[in-house]
């Protein structure tokens, strides 16, 4: 039953042919044979319990929860050997919001260590393995949710996305992955990375199932000031509207294939691919254009992410001393316990990324790194936005082809290919609503595709989403190993 | 000393004190003898944890910003000071640097000092969360984060004061504006106030308002009563003028000292060059918001009458002494307490006197504060009309006080268990009178030949009517009666 979406595990439910224990001992039974495969959880919930079953969508039906989600009583490590041992004694307000619709949560994903990384490889429980095909990765940071959504543990899990960490992944693992408007989901007990850029969203199967999750996570929060209050908001209901005469633009400089002289065969396919996409949203009356932007500014974005998320990522994590929490590391004072607590705690990886924050926020280095990034920052927003004047949505491919294999770290970036690897982080930068779909498989492995649209204008991102998903086989798609 | 000038600047924090709840968190802000108390998650820094602005804090932050005539920003932003510490869990401190602009810059404060006026420029005044308190024994020490994230003002002075007598009638007569203003308790005894000191010397014979000639500036931190800032800034004179004299002035880097109140002198901490690298940035966790023209308008409409506003009319308008006006005005809750009588119909030199001459004094000598007497404005008059009216003598008046004070019981009561009342009455009083000059004809004569006796007489009618009767109608009627003999 795992392999369904909502709308058909809640009629299932409903008409009494299934049970929510039912459901409940089927999630956890794949978890453990997601876990012995793939590696995607920190914790699975053995002891989770059935729920009542209610008109909500959502009611009785399993989920996962990423594993940086503060869940009160439960483990919630970040991914992290510093909270290896946290059991925080509050839930975060999108998790709230889902038990009041009658979620159940039977695990928590493993995530690359505090959302910071593109590959799931660095969380403290070891690499998360794609399930299409276990020598290459799911991305990051969210993997464990995608891996597990993908191999039908359950119909979702919640993400978060910093720079393309909800939305990334769901195409390496061929499902869906959206990110709503920033502050549509409170970010009240999300474990910060960088607080300017991360959002909460989802990843399921399909784009109904998205909406109607988001639709349960959201909501202004007293907790989180950046939260708005989207109750008029209704995406699940406002979903089919007809999307003919919408109009959408690709950008040339970033997926145009005569950008890459030197493309290899599998970029060469995806593009060809993301064209070929293209081609049924002009089949659903979706005007499709290319325009340009000054690749100056372009290129730029790989740096501009790097400079602002490690400089709010040295703050935010701050905290972490493991004096006040976290396994408190013996030394005679607390300064030396704070530094073998983080020097051994940390990945190399993020301790990489903090001496960057640090550099870059340094009185002598600030103007030129980053007030010249948030300057940046705002020329590329910008840019968005006058395109969004025009076009409903910015269609892209999403990176560079299908799910890498694991030998070639993702955080080294291919200068030729660094800006369409990236360009996702600009929905971050900008707060906007994007949703990553599955379009197509490449060496039998899945690729995907991404909408974004303005603040705000979620409806329509995800209008543009289900009907472009109607033209493809791949709703409710789930992993098949491929050999 | 006589070849040198001084300047002095303060960096004066205050907690706001008339919040519910802290400026970041709903904990509330209180002062509590239990340690960790008064917490939330975000206190501790918890992760996943966000700052919510406390909307009174920033009020009353923009409060003070109007009263020092500053100009206040347009939009709100606050930022981040990244710095490790124990006593800030966040390990960075939510605050308010000049860019952006904080909730004032660039006002001034005029105050008295011995009979005359001085001003002192204000840099800017910004709002930011106050750490956790630590305490620290042999071997280990402890956290409170009951004070973490209260709301705190940081005011930054220009070096506009020249003596540590200056810098200490500027820090009154701000204590005295928090305190007015309802913005803060501003009691250094439960460390509500805290100072850095910035300390330099010149010579005499320049100028001072030009920044070349000022001599090397040395920060004094955590100054926490207005005696260490007077002494810290007494020390550091005579420090830095020794320096001058043994022409080592010119070797000193800027630095920052602490005051060490146990060995009563300054100790140097840092130079200029081992100056901490805050790495400010803008806090994105809270969206920068509009302060709104109508907001602040009615801010600015909140702002009692200050002070030094009272006293002018204690003096002009009531015909109070300086002395008393000052003593009046020394705490609101006086000045208050005095401003309702008046309101309630006393007369301002009576009520001032009974306030001066007996309340303040029975305040001083059960160590009790205003609000805490059972005696209301109400009362007070009730007891002052009462004497106006002949009802009690002005003697009896004292005892109906301090019975009120003791009993617990409104005047009137006491009045009329005490049994007193004023005998006014004219054939009652002439009835005593005829009787006590009856027994006593020669000291008729004595009075005649110019001897006092009249006051006898009057201390007989008293004993004869256990104080009752009405003093001036008594001497009224023995001298018409001696004048019939």
């Amino acid at each position: 039953m795992m392999e369904k979406g909502l709308v058909e595990l809640h009629e299932a439910l409903k008409k009494g042919t299934v049970t929510s224990k039912e459901l409940v001992e089927e999630s956890l039974k794949r978890s453990k044979e997601v876990q012995e495969k793939y590696n995607a959880f920190v914790t699975i919930l053995e002891d989770a319990k059935e729920g009542s079953v209610t008109d909500d969508l959502l009611s009785g039906i399993p989920y996962g929860i990423k594993d940086n989600y503060s869940t009160k009583g439960i483990l919630s490590t970040g991914s992290s050997n510093t909270l290896k041992d946290y059991v925080p004694f509050f839930t975060a307000t999108a998790i709230e919001n889902l038990s009041r619709h009658g979620a159940i949560p039977v695990n928590k994903t493993v995530l690359d260590e505090f959302g910071m990384g593109g590959t799931g490889t660095t969380g403290h429980t070891g690499i998360v393995k794609n399930p299409w095909d276990p020598t290459r990765m799911c991305a990051g940071s969210s993997a464990g949710s995608a891996c597990a959504v993908a191999a039908g543990v359950y119909p979702y899990a919640t993400g978060s996305d910093t720079g393309d960490s909800i939305r990334k992944p769901a195409a390496y693992c061929g499902i869906v992955g959206y990110k709503p408007t920033y502050g549509m989901i409170s970010r009240y007990g999300l474990f910060p990375f960088a607080s300017s850029l991360d959002h909460c969203g989802v990843l399921t199967r399909s784009v109904e199932d998205a909406a109607i999750v988001v639709d349960a996570m959201k909501g202004i929060d007293e907790n989180d000031m950046t939260s708005w209050d989207s109750s008029d908001l209704h995406l699940y209901d406002s979903l089919g509207k007809d999307v003919k005469g919408m109009k959408v633009c690709t950008i040339k400089e970033i997926c145009d294939s005569s950008m890459y002289p030197h493309a290899s065969k599998e970029l060469k396919a995806h593009l060809e691919n993301f064209q070929k996409t293209l081609e049924h949203f002009k089949e659903l009356g979706v005007e499709v254009e290319e325009v340009s932007v000054d690749s100056t500014l372009l290129n730029a974005e790989p740096s501009v992410y790097v400079v602002i998320s490690c400089a709010e990522a040295t703050s935010n994590m701050s905290n972490l001393t493991g004096i006040v929490f976290g396994p408190r590391a013996s030394a005679d004072n607390y300064i030396d316990m704070m530094k073998k607590y983080r020097t051994e705690g940390f990945s190399p990886l993020i301790k990489r990324r903090f001496i960057i924050g640090s550099y870059v926020l340094q009185a002598q280095n600030k103007n030129r790194y980053f007030y010249n990034a948030q300057r940046v920052r705002r020329l590329l927003v910008d840019r968005w936005k006058e395109i969004f004047k025009e076009y409903d949505a910015v269609v892209l491919p999403v990176g560079s082809g299908p799910a890498k294999k694991f030998n070639g770290d993702k955080d080294m970036i291919d200068k030729n290919t660094a800006v369409l690897e990236e360009h996702l982080q600009i929905g971050n930068f900008g707060g906007f609503p994007s949703i990553t779909i599955p379009d197509g498989f490449i060496n039998d492995l899945p690729v995907g595709i991404n909408i974004t649209g303005n603040c705000y204008e979620d409806s329509k991102v995800l209008n543009l989403a289900y009907a472009l998903e109607s033209t493809m086989p791949y709703k409710n798609q789930v992993a098949k190993e491929v050999k | 000393m006589e070849n040198y000038q001084v300047l002095i600047g303060l960096e004066m924090h205050c907690e706001i004190s008339k919040t519910n709840s802290k400026v970041f968190s709903s904990a509330k802000n209180g002062y509590s003898e239990e340690a960790n108390s008064f917490i939330r998650p975000l206190d501790m820094g918890f992760p996943g944890t966000l700052p919510v602005v406390n909307k009174k804090a920033v009020e009353l932050a923009l409060k003070a910003s109007m009263i020092l005539g500053c100009k206040q920003p347009e939009y709100m932003y606050f930022e981040r000071k990244n710095y490790y510490y124990p006593d800030m869990p966040k390990n960075y401190q939510i605050t308010q640097e000049t860019k952006p602009i904080p909730v004032g810059i660039y006002g001034s404060l005029t105050y008295d000092f011995q009979g005359t006026k001085k001003t002192v420029r204000i840099n800017n005044i910004h709002l930011e969360e106050d750490a956790a308190s630590l305490d620290h024994y042999p071997g280990f020490s402890t956290v409170d984060y009951n004070r973490a994230g209260v709301p705190l003002l940081e005011l930054v002075t220009e070096p506009d004061m020249h003596s540590a007598e200056e810098a200490v009638a500027f820090l009154e007569t701000m204590r005295s504006i928090y305190q007015y203003a309802e913005i803060s308790d501003a009691d250094s005894r439960k460390g509500q106030i805290r100072c850095d000191v910035n300390v330099s010397i010149m010579d005499k014979d320049k100028d001072p308002t030009d920044p070349k000639n000022w001599g090397t500036k040395v920060e004094i931190k955590n100054v926490n009563s207005f005696g260490g800032v007077r002494d810290a800034i007494n020390y550091e004179i005579e420090r830095q003028i020794a320096l001058k004299e043994d022409g080592k002035y010119d070797e000193m880097q800027q630095q920052t000292r602490r005051w060490d109140e146990d060995t009563f002198s300054t100790i140097y901490m840092r130079s200029k060059v081992d100056a901490i690298d805050y790495r400010y940035f803008v806090e994105p966790n809270i969206p920068k918001y509009r302060i709104s023209e109508e907001w602040k308008e009615s801010i600015r409409k909140s702002i009692p009458k200050l002070a030094s506003e009272r006293k002018e009319i204690y003096q002009s308008e009531y015909g109070l002494s300086e002395y008393d006006a000052k003593v009046l005005i020394k705490e609101k809750p006086v000045s208050d307490f005095y401003e309702e009588t008046i309101t309630l119909g006393a007369n301002p030199k009576n009520a001032a006197n009974w306030l001066t001459s007996v309340i303040l004094g029975y305040l001083n000598k059960e160590e009790m504060e205003i609000k805490d007497l059972y005696l209301t404005p109400r009362m007070l008059v009730d007891i002052m009309d009462m004497v106006r009216d002949g009802k009690i003598s002005s003697k009896q008046s004292k005892e109906v006080l301090n019975k009120v004070l003791e009993e617990k019981k409104e005047p009137k009561e006491i009045v009329k268990k005490l049994g007193l009342t004023q005998i006014s009455d004219d054939k009652t009083i002439r009835d005593i009178v005829v009787k006590v000059l009856d027994e006593h004809p020669d000291l008729i004569e004595d009075h005649r030949k110019g001897k006092n006796t009249f006051d006898f007489f009057v201390g007989q009618v008293m004993k004869a009517t256990r104080g009752q009767a009405n003093p001036s109608l008594t001497a009224k009627i023995i001298q018409e009666e001696i004048d019939k003999r």
